[in-house]
């Protein structure tokens, strides 16, 4: 019978049909990691690589997928960790910043591994793709010279394009300059990796900020990529917000003033108002500038503050204390000048629908002396610079309406990503952005289909080297996540730009790189070789694997040995076997160890490598991930 | 076998008994029998028996002879105490421990060498003392360990893997055990957890010589397909007297339909049950010679009769025959275990 025929048949009587696994996105998905990543970043692979200490390799692999490895290994927000399937079987000791009660999960160090590619390669020059001497006769200009369009310039340099790069400020990189600290980001990492790019032969125009999308049109450009970010931070208009203007600054504009060193201090006493990640970059460089009692305030509770979990413990690990449930009310104004802040306390009445706390004001009115306030509650793109009569259609908030699949305005040739896009994301979704941009524009230029994409390379093979032994390392090892080393506290607090996350050195990641479970080493299961002899079942240490009744997926995953409660991780069904029962594996934590392979009589089970690859515009940028396709 | 150990880490959402323990602290170490062994299906039949009666392991005696089957106790209940005697030798062995310490749960684990030739003997008086224990037979009808020779209970027309006709008869352990005396018999299969799960905690409820006698498919020798050992043949020529089987522990309430004329019920001397579904055209498990009929005809047919074949529930086991002390003897103070000289000058002058 064929594939499609049982599977019919299994709809038609209410039961699970057998999992398809030649569709590629299966078993892309049961890699969290990589599933996870927006540029869909091979993740167990170069951890293999670093395990072998083929760290150029495995940063290569990296520049192919995700452009700034040495930048995200630093300062990624990480998709991939929470992701990550070892937090959902290994629980540590140390408590969550957010909600102190729970424990956090232990998922592999993913971007710290990322960063010991990056600070242990070698000369990596030779690997990089050939750009071509004569170009192909296109013109592109990319506005804004942040991840997004360094991300479409590094795609489509290789392709022979004539590239020209206008930016703002006088120095490239956006964002990754301008907001993050170089304490968290030191400027020669941004500049090296940035600088491989601009190499390829990029025209830069610095300094050159773009003021008429109109003109921009009239310069006969084969196409546009507008990447200019989100750049407008928000405001408040509270009572004093005029008077105290000279004391309360925009949190990202503050930070681009501390970057290009035009600020060098701030205030004895500063309070930080928001809970993002930008307003712990705030309270962490305003106590660098010798701030000496810097609070932090959020409106909302603790536990649903925005800032990542580890950048709150680096804030709180610095002294800063955060108070939440403090809405800001005004600015409290004395012969001219700024000396504090009121807030309402909030008390939380319950969840909404989304699962949010509602907030209700208390009445109860705090008043927190200061000197300076940073505000750093949002941001938001801005086109003050394109014209409403060019043909642009914008939509209901204002923002130019751009295709999702795409990422082309309604005016053909000018594209647009990045969080110039759809608003604030993070560098890993910009580049994401930047790569799909890039295979439109090629297409775009070259005539093609913009809708119809290029499909991602993959391969399964399988990993046997011999009765009881695989090409990886399949044995699970029970240790807990490496702590990252920190430059001392003394030492951080007086120099800006002290990089306070040393990395892991070359010890400390041999022994994280162990706690990967290899997801990308798929269990393969053949239903006609299977005897029916339960080793797999019995032998499986969580459990994943069934042999029983079909029925429909609901049921079936409530009958399974332990219960498929988390509904995100598909089941693996097989096809009927000799008695009329099914083989059922719930993904979720399956630690492809491979014993059910190793115990299985007949093969039935095997561990195949399925490799994974987006299409990119200039295939040049993916000799490493053809290489990975093919090993 | 493998390299690498079974991974610590286990189901997070992985239940736990009255005990606290999840199935996994009842398992022992990496099985290193060959992949799909039948043994392996039928040590996590025991894991699972033990785990879901809640039974502390240190209250748990594994004993066992030799062969392949015999080195399964290693791969269960590593927390318990354990014995692997000399071959054959196990029923001995489990006698002497039991006499000893009564408050014992006794699990013998031997195969059908073991059993049925060189422990011939030793089974059949274990059985006939009414020795309270779960006697389990890993029954490949083949040597194993020694590369596949016939047992003495592979059926005569069955061959061996490389077509080799088998001259004897097979010694059936079941109607043995029937005809010695022995007051729980039961037949079952290595690759059906469902109706060998509800037997084993059936077997160790039962005070008296419980046998069960598993089939369980040698991966390596007796897998073929003229073998009448193998997964496909027993799956093709099982006859369950029972539908469903159902062990209902003392605790808990029988929720299940109980309808007289297709279901009855064991009631077990610790209080639990064992629920019988549907005996269609089968026997009464109560009647030996009905149990022996029916084992017999449908041998001579080619199929294999398993489940809940005989069952006494009246049986007193070895302690109640013999009257001995209620308590173990590590519960005894010493002047009673060892009562003096005096003592036995007065038991050997009555000897006199």
């Amino acid at each position: 019978m064929q594939a499609s025929e049982i599977a019919a048949r299994a709809r038609k009587r209410g039961r699970t049909p057998p999992t398809d696994i030649e569709n590629p996105q299966y078993f892309h998905k049961v890699v969290d990691c990589q599933w996870a990543c927006p540029t869909h970043t091979p993740v167990p692979e170069y951890i293999r690589l670093i395990a072998q200490g083929r760290y150029s390799a495995a940063y290569m692999l990296n520049w192919e997928s995700n452009v700034f490895p040495g930048i995200l290994g630093r300062v990624c927000d990480r998709p991939c960790e929470p992701a990550c399937r070892r937090g959902r079987i290994q629980v540590g000791d140390e408590g969550n910043a957010k909600d102190p009660s729970k424990k956090n999960a232990e998922p592999v160090a993913i971007c710290r591994l990322k960063r010991v590619a990056a600070d242990y390669k070698g000369d990596i020059d030779n690997l990089l793709p050939a750009i071509p001497t004569e170009k192909n006769g296109k013109r592109i200009a990319l506005i804004g010279a942040g991840p997004a369009s360094l991300a479409v310039a590094r795609d489509l340099m290789p392709l022979g394009y004539d590239i020209t790069l206008f930016e703002r400020d006088p120095v490239p990189g956006g964002l990754m300059r301008t907001n993050i600290p170089s304490f968290r980001l030191p400027a020669n990492v941004l500049d090296e990796e940035v600088g491989r790019i601009l190499d390829f032969g990029v025209k830069t125009l610095f300094g050159a900020e773009i003021k008429s999308l109109k003109a921009m049109l009239g310069e006969g450009y084969d196409a546009i990529f507008v990447g200019t970010g989100a750049p407008k931070g928000k405001d408040l208009e509270l009572p004093g917000r005029k008077e105290a203007a000279a004391n309360i600054h925009i949190g990202i504009d503050w930070l681009t003033s501390v970057a290009f060193g035009h600020v060098e201090k701030i205030g004895r006493r500063v309070v930080v108002i928001g809970g993002g990640n930008t307003a712990m970059d705030c309270c962490r460089t305003a106590l660098r500038l010798g701030a000496e009692a810097v609070t932090v305030t959020v409106r909302s509770p603790r536990k649903v503050m925005k800032a990542s979990d580890w950048e709150i413990k680096d804030a709180l690990h610095e002294g800063i204390p955060i108070l939440d449930n403090h809405a800001p009310k005004s600015f409290v104004v004395k012969d001219g000048k700024l000396v504090g802040m009121t807030f309402e306390k909030m008390v939380q009445t319950g969840v909404d629908a989304k699962g949010r706390p509602k907030l209700e004001a208390s009445g109860e009115i705090v008043t927190i002396d200061c000197d300076d306030v940073l505000m750093a509650i949002g941001q938001e793109n801005a086109f003050p610079w394109i014209e409403r009569d060019i043909g642009m259609t914008f939509n209901e908030w204002g923002q130019p309406a751009v295709d999702r699949k795409t990422f082309m305005s309604s005016i053909p040739g000018v594209f647009f990503g990045g969080d110039a896009a759809w608003g604030p994301e993070n560098i890993i979704w910009a580049v994401a952005h930047g790569h799909q941009a890039a295979i439109s524009i090629d297409a775009y230029c070259h005539g093609r289909s913009l809708v119809d994409r290029p499909k991602p390379g993959h391969t399964l093979v399988s990993q046997k080297m011999g009765i009881h032994e695989w090409s990886y390392s399949n044995n699970y090892d029970p240790r807990n996540r490496q702590a990252v080393p920190h430059a001392t506290l003394e030492a951080s607090l007086k120099n800006l730009k002290l990089e306070v996350e040393l990395g892991f050195d070359d010890k400390i990641a041999a022994r994280e790189v162990e706690r990967c479970l290899n997801c990308d080493v798929q269990t393969v299961f053949t239903d006609n070789l299977c005897i029916e002899c339960d080793a797999c079942m019995d032998i499986c240490p969580v459990d994943c694997i069934n042999f029983i009744e079909n029925d429909d997926e609901a049921d079936l995953r409530m009958a399974l040995r332990v219960p498929a409660l988390n509904k995100s991780q598909d089941l693996y069904v097989s096809g009927p076997l000799k008695t009329g029962r099914i083989m059922a594996k719930d993904e979720d934590v399956c630690l492809h160890c491979g014993l059910c392979a190793e115990r299985c009589p007949t093969g039935a089970w095997d561990m195949q490598k399925f490799a994974y690859a987006e299409a990119q515009a200039a295939s040049a940028c993916l000799s490493h991930h053809n290489a990975y396709l093919s090993a | 076998m493998s390299y690498i150990a079974k991974p610590s880490a286990h189901h997070p959402a992985l239940p736990r008994n009255a005990l606290g323990l999840t199935r996994r602290d009842y398992e022992g170490s990496m099985s290193t029998l060959c992949a799909g062994c039948g043994h392996d299906s039928i040590t996590a039949a025991i894991i699972e028996a033990c785990f879901e009666m809640d039974l502390p392991a240190h209250r748990i005696a594994k004993v066992s002879g030799i062969g392949c089957s015999s080195k399964a106790p290693t791969y269960f209940l590593s927390r318990s105490h354990g014995f692997n005697s000399v071959h054959g030798r196990m029923p001995s062995v489990t006698t002497g421990a039991n006499m000893a310490n009564r408050d014992l749960y006794y699990i013998g684990v031997s195969g059908d060498g073991d059993t049925a030739s060189i422990g011939l003997g030793q089974f059949c008086h274990a059985v006939r003392r009414k020795l309270n224990m779960t006697y389990i037979v890993m029954n490949n009808g083949c040597y194993g360990l020694t590369k596949g020779q016939f047992s003495a209970t592979n059926d005569k027309n069955s061959p061996s893997k490389k077509g080799e006709a088998n001259p004897f008869d097979a010694i059936d352990l079941c109607q043995m055990a029937i005809q010695l005396g022995a007051g729980f018999v039961a037949r079952s299969f290595s690759g059906d957890k469902r109706q060998l799960l509800p037997l084993i905690q059936a077997a160790i409820s039962y005070k008296g010589f419980a046998f069960i006698d598993v089939v369980s498919p040698c991966v390596t020798f007796n897998n073929h397909p003229a073998s009448t050992k193998s997964y496909e043949y027993v799956r093709m020529h099982n006859m369950a007297s029972e539908n469903k089987l159902d062990y209902v522990e003392p605790k808990e309430e029988i929720t299940a339909e109980y309808d007289e004329g297709t279901s009855t019920s064991v009631e077990l001397h610790d209080g639990s049950q064992l629920m019988l579904y549907k005996i269609g055209e089968g026997h009464d498990p109560r009647d030996a010679d009905a149990a022996i009929h029916t084992i017999r005809t449908n041998a001579a047919k080619g199929t294999i009769v398993t489940g809940l074949l005989y069952v006494n529930e009246d049986q007193h086991d070895l302690h109640d025959v013999l009257g001995t002390d209620e308590r173990p003897l590590n519960g005894l103070p010493m002047s009673e275990l060892c009562p003096g000289s005096k003592a036995l000058e007065g038991i050997n002058a009555r000897l006199r």
